[in-house]
């Protein structure tokens, strides 16, 4: 009975012991993938946060779904522009950091190193009634603090558009507005956050987050992380990982909008983003040109009931081309080279205004409900949220070594014939030219694909350096870049994706194929 | 007697051909305007033939695949056979444009040629 | 500054051909400037067959015809410069180009000829509405994965616009194993050539839809399908013909547009309907000492036509660097008139005629026992019966010197072609 007893015993003591190995296992892993911050979602508002949070001596992870940030949502495919910020109810958390956003834009492009111009913006009045919403937004914009407004006479307007329809009558003139890659900027901040340590993965959906002893645990399809804190910076699907954790729901519904990207040479037909007089359903359609040099119109403005509805329809596109013929007839939409769909993250709450705070979950951090003016707000969005964290307890040393600057870029097309020479002697790779509507670079490509958080598809390589993006939209250059992220990424061209999961390019190898077709019919036929 | 109307391929002309059948006989052909019509025509008849062209797989070379073709038009019920001949084979450089690549294709007389050259890495 | 008599932009048919021109002419001095690794351009991928029936009274692929003119190009020694991409044209003549070894390069030329040919008009041009997933490729793109990188880009295949490369694309796709499920035409007729739709769907079964188009694209990450509607006489869609087919690629074959980048670099006008520069019987643009040939000046049915037209922008750019083609004159505006879409060359000095003046036209529309009427001063100077014009083959119009002169012997200020329907 004793000797029974005793093995009993033994065997409890080596389970408890097994126990507690494989709970201190557990722990080194845990601490593994532990992290102060995790910020889910790779959009302009988690890039930014991330990038802020760089600064600071912490752990900061950013999980992203698809395979590169500004690449799902509506970081992506927006109307590329910096707002003055005289649209927000003065009051609200938009008006704020809309003002305060467009400030910081300057600093923050020179640092990394992304193209932005101040060309300021127009809204357009075409009749006295609209003339008198002019005078409402004025107000509001001194209200919200905007600086170098003015409201001007049609002439005005005429030396500053020749191109703007004659039919014009005043306009509000802000000369804070401007023009950037919306996507360009994104890649900048997430690039400048990797160098100063921030961590990033993507492919991976989160699919619960829960909370023990004070630590979430974010699950995600392959994986798990844990953290202190959670930013929810995941744009369209905020609602989604919101009431994974919170009992206070919200949701946030999608307002597509629809645009045309014109040809280079119909850029001359707007030096400002020319506005039309605002309604309900947003800002309206606006003509505006890019910081590349095409022209943009758009958007239209529908409310739509799936988040992954976001197409281009025939009715659309026409209401965009309609709606911008009203300020610039001028355009011959043609010229369009490319149109797309963007979605807008409206909340449904009170005045539709940012939500922006900690939740009744203590650590759990929500930036929801971005839409615009969201891009121009997000670095002041994210200076919001290093306070709240702040506040929630979370300490915040300054790094000594924090570099501001991402490392610079070198564009080709932007260089003297002198600076090109010496390049290419450096790295001859600069010497082939593979998209030749953009001008842009093997070397270039090269670069986009080794940087921190680089470039792993087509389309990510088309957003850090535009080839694909020009008349051909890509006809000639693809299969080259195909073969260039084949190589240096030491994939077969095969699983070369346009923008990560399925979204494979080339099917099979042809010889191959057919062959192993041919086998079968033969042995069906046998 | 039927009347079978063809267009013909063997020059991007494009004659329209009318060609009168009596059972398997062809009794008349008409609207070619070159001899290479009349025989296109007949053969259309009795036995239609194409040229193949296609590709084969290079190895060691400075291209993955290689262009070739039949040399003269082959029936074209064997296009498909055809192709999953060449499909199997290999080729190394150095090829020259003309090079015979698959002698008398499946016994049809035919043989297939390159139609680029193929050289060494 | 490296300086030559002769700079060619471009090593395709066009490109080839002049080169090859402009030396038998005389001609020594002689650079041709390649981006792509080898010369021949598109022929290179274009493996079917079809090509050098007028040149060279033989059925040859593409790579062939291209092999024929990079033989004597080389037994000639004229230069090549390969991988080199050129960045702009001056209009007095200096190129600018860069490549991997001599980096940013200035070329002083006496006389340039562009030959940069076309490129194929991209989704975003033609406005399909719907999703922007992988497997939409233009039809030439296609060609050269399954061509010459030896991939297929799909496996169900759905051909949008039945121009030649689509029509060929569709027998290259079936006989490599894909399903082509159909080929869909917005026009009413077929911009390919007849012989094409013969041997390459109606060979295979391959349905030809005349007067559809696709609406709609569909699938997240790859093509899962494409919805296809007839279209009414304005080419709007009907919507109640709507139809879902399930496809994992869709091909453009929509159309092709003179590249001319470089020729605006250089000043170059270029025509609004052809999208090439405007010419003279010379082949010369606005920019003296400039000319054009092949794709870059008019999309061309057949590389047997660009050959010739290279030839007769050679042997203008040979007499030009010798002084011998003039200038001053007295010059003809050539005119589209009733259902022509347009006229090449735009423009006649007379002084410089030897002996006939060769215009190439599209009709409008399709017309049968119609006939080409050329007018003058409300006068027809020359008249040609036509049994069968279509859109999707050029048209050749030769006109002697003696018809453009007026009652008076002086030589008139335009003619007009038009189609006439008895």
């Amino acid at each position: 009975m004793a000797e029974n007893r005793r093995a009993i015993y033994n065997r409890r003591a080596g389970y408890i012991w097994l126990c507690l190995f494989l709970r201190l296992i557990l722990i080194a892993e845990r601490d593994g993938k532990m992290y102060d911050v995790i910020i889910i979602g790779g959009g302009v508002v988690g890039s930014s946060i991330a990038r802020e949070l760089s600064k600071y001596d912490i752990k900061v992870l950013l999980i992203e779904k698809e395979d590169d940030v500004a690449s799902g949502g509506a970081s992506k495919a927006n109307s590329a522009i910096l707002h003055a910020g005289y649209d927000p109810v003065p009051g609200t958390l938009k008006a704020k950091l809309n003002v305060r956003g467009n400030e910081m834009f300057d600093e923050l492009c020179k640092d990394l190193d992304v193209p932005m111009k101040r060309v300021g913006s127009l809204v357009a009045a075409f009749s006295q009634d609209e003339v008198d919403s002019l005078y409402k937004l004025y107000d509001r914009g001194l209200k919200n603090g905007v600086k170098n407004m003015s409201i001007i006479s049609s002439d005005m307007v005429k030396e500053i558009e020749p191109n703007i329809n004659d039919t014009i009558v005043a306009a509000l003139y802000a000369k804070t507005a401007g023009i950037i890659c919306p996507y360009g900027f994104v890649i900048a901040l997430a690039e400048n956050a990797a160098q100063n340590g921030v961590e990033f993965v993507f492919n991976q959906e989160v699919v619960s987050i829960d909370r023990e002893d004070d630590v979430f645990r974010v699950k995600t399809q392959d994986s798990e992380y844990f953290s202190k804190y959670v930013v929810n910076a995941a744009g369209l699907y905020a609602d989604v990982i919101n009431n994974m954790v919170s009992d206070k729901h919200f949701s946030i519904h999608p307002r597509k909008g629809e645009y045309l990207i014109l040809d280079k040479e119909e850029g001359y037909l707007a030096n400002t983003v020319i506005f039309q007089v605002p309604t309900k359903m947003g800002k309206g359609i606006l003509v505006s040109p890019t910081v590349d040099g095409n022209l943009l119109i758009g958007p239209t403005s529908e409310d739509i009931f799936n988040k992954e509805f976001r197409k281009t329809t025939y009715k659309g596109l026409e209401k965009a081309i309609k709606g911008a013929k009203k300020s610039v007839e001028k355009f011959n939409e043609r010229k369009t080279i490319t149109q797309f769909t963007g979605v807008r993250a409206v909340p449904d709450v009170d005045g539709e205004d940012f939500i922006i705070g900690e939740s009744d979950v203590k650590g759990f951090i929500n930036v929801a409900g971005i839409e615009s003016p969201g891009f121009t707000s997000s670095p002041a969005i994210a200076e919001m949220v290093r306070e709240i964290l702040k506040d929630a307890g979370l300490k915040m040393a300054e790094k000594d070594n924090f570099n501001p600057k991402r490392k610079p870029v070198i564009r080709f097309n932007e260089l003297t014939d002198e600076e090109r020479n010496e390049l290419i002697k450096r790295e001859p790779a600069y010497g082939k030219i593979i998209c030749r509507c953009e001008t842009v670079t093997e070397g270039e490509i090269i670069d986009a694909i080794r940087r921190p958080v680089g470039a792993k598809s087509i389309d990510g390589v088309k957003r850090r350096v535009r080839a694909g993006m020009g008349r051909c939209q890509g006809g000639f250059c693809s299969p080259r870049v195909l073969e260039i992220l084949s190589r240096e990424l030491n994939v077969d061209p095969l699983s070369v994706t346009k923008f990560g999961g399925n979204s494979n390019i080339l099917t099979a190898k042809a010889k191959e194929y057919v062959a192993n077709l041919y086998k079968e019919l033969l042995k069906s036929e046998v | 007697m039927e009347k079978r109307e063809l267009t013909c391929i063997v020059c991007p002309n494009g004659c329209h051909l009318v060609v009168e059948v009596e059972g398997k006989e062809i009794v008349n052909i008409s609207g070619y305007e070159c001899k290479r019509g009349l025989k296109y025509a007949e053969d259309e008849i009795i036995m239609p033939k194409r040229t193949l062209t296609t590709t084969v797989k290079a190895e060691g070379g400075h291209l993955p695949v290689v262009s070739v073709r039949t040399k003269e038009p082959i029936p074209k019920e064997l296009l498909n056979k055809a192709v999953y001949e060449l499909s199997r084979i290999t080729v190394k450089p150095p090829i020259n444009v003309g090079d015979v690549i698959v002698k008398n294709i499946l016994s049809t007389g035919v043989d297939v040629i390159a139609t680029r050259a193929l050289y060494s890495k | 500054m490296m300086e030559y008599d002769i700079v060619i932009i471009g090593a395709g048919p066009a490109g080839l051909g002049a080169a090859v021109e402009a030396y038998e002419k005389g001609v020594r001095d002689i650079l041709i400037i390649e981006r792509d690794s080898y010369p021949g351009g598109i022929l290179q991928q274009c493996i079917h067959n079809g090509f050098g029936l007028i040149e060279f009274k033989e059925e040859l692929s593409g790579p062939e015809y291209a092999e024929r003119f990079i033989e004597k190009v080389n037994k000639y020694g004229i230069k090549i410069m390969l991988n080199t991409m050129v960045l702009n044209i001056s209009s007095d003549k200096v190129v600018k180009a860069v490549n991997q070894e001599n980096g940013v390069m200035e070329i002083k030329a006496k006389a340039i000829i562009l030959a940069m040919g076309c490129r194929e008009r991209p989704r975003g041009a033609i406005s399909i509405p719907g999703t922007r997933p992988a497997g939409i490729f233009t039809a030439g793109t296609a060609q050269r994965y399954v061509n010459m990188e030896g991939y297929m880009p799909g496996k169900e295949i759905v051909i949008l616009g039945s121009g030649d490369i689509g029509l060929i694309m569709a027998r290259r796709f079936t006989l490599e194993g894909a399903t082509v499920k159909a080929v869909v035409e917005l026009m009413p007729y077929s911009s390919g050539l007849t012989r094409n739709i013969v041997q390459c769907l109606d060979d295979f079964g391959i349905p030809l839809l005349l007067s559809h188009t696709v609406i709609e694209i569909r699938g997240k990450e790859r093509v899962e399908g494409v919805t296809i509607a007839q279209v009414d006489e304005n080419k709007r869609p009907i919507l109640n013909t709507a139809k879902y087919l399930s496809c994992d690629t869709l091909i453009l074959s929509v159309g092709l547009i003179p590249e001319n980048e470089l020729s605006k670099s250089a000043g170059i006008i270029l025509d609004p309907v052809t999208g090439g520069p405007l010419v003279n019987e010379s082949m010369e643009t606005n920019v003296e000492g400039i000319f054009a040939c092949g794709n870059v000046l008019q999309v061309h049915d057949l590389v047997d036509n660009v050959t010739k037209e290279s030839r007769l922008a050679a042997d203008s750019a040979v007499k030009y660097i010798k002084g011998l083609l003039k200038q001053e004159g007295k010059f003809i505006n050539a005119k589209a008139g009733s259902c022509i879409r347009y006229v090449v060359p735009q423009t006649v000095n007379y002084e410089n005629i030897d002996d006939k003046v060769k215009f190439h036209m599209r009709p409008t529309d399709v017309f049968k026992n119609a006939y080409i009427s050329v007018k003058s001063g409300g006068k027809e100077i020359m008249r040609r019966k036509m049994q069968r014009m279509t859109p999707g083959e050029m048209i050749l119009i030769e006109i002697k010197k003696d018809k453009f002169l007026d009652n008076d012997l002086h030589p008139v200020d335009d003619i007009t072609f038009e189609v006439e329907v008895v």
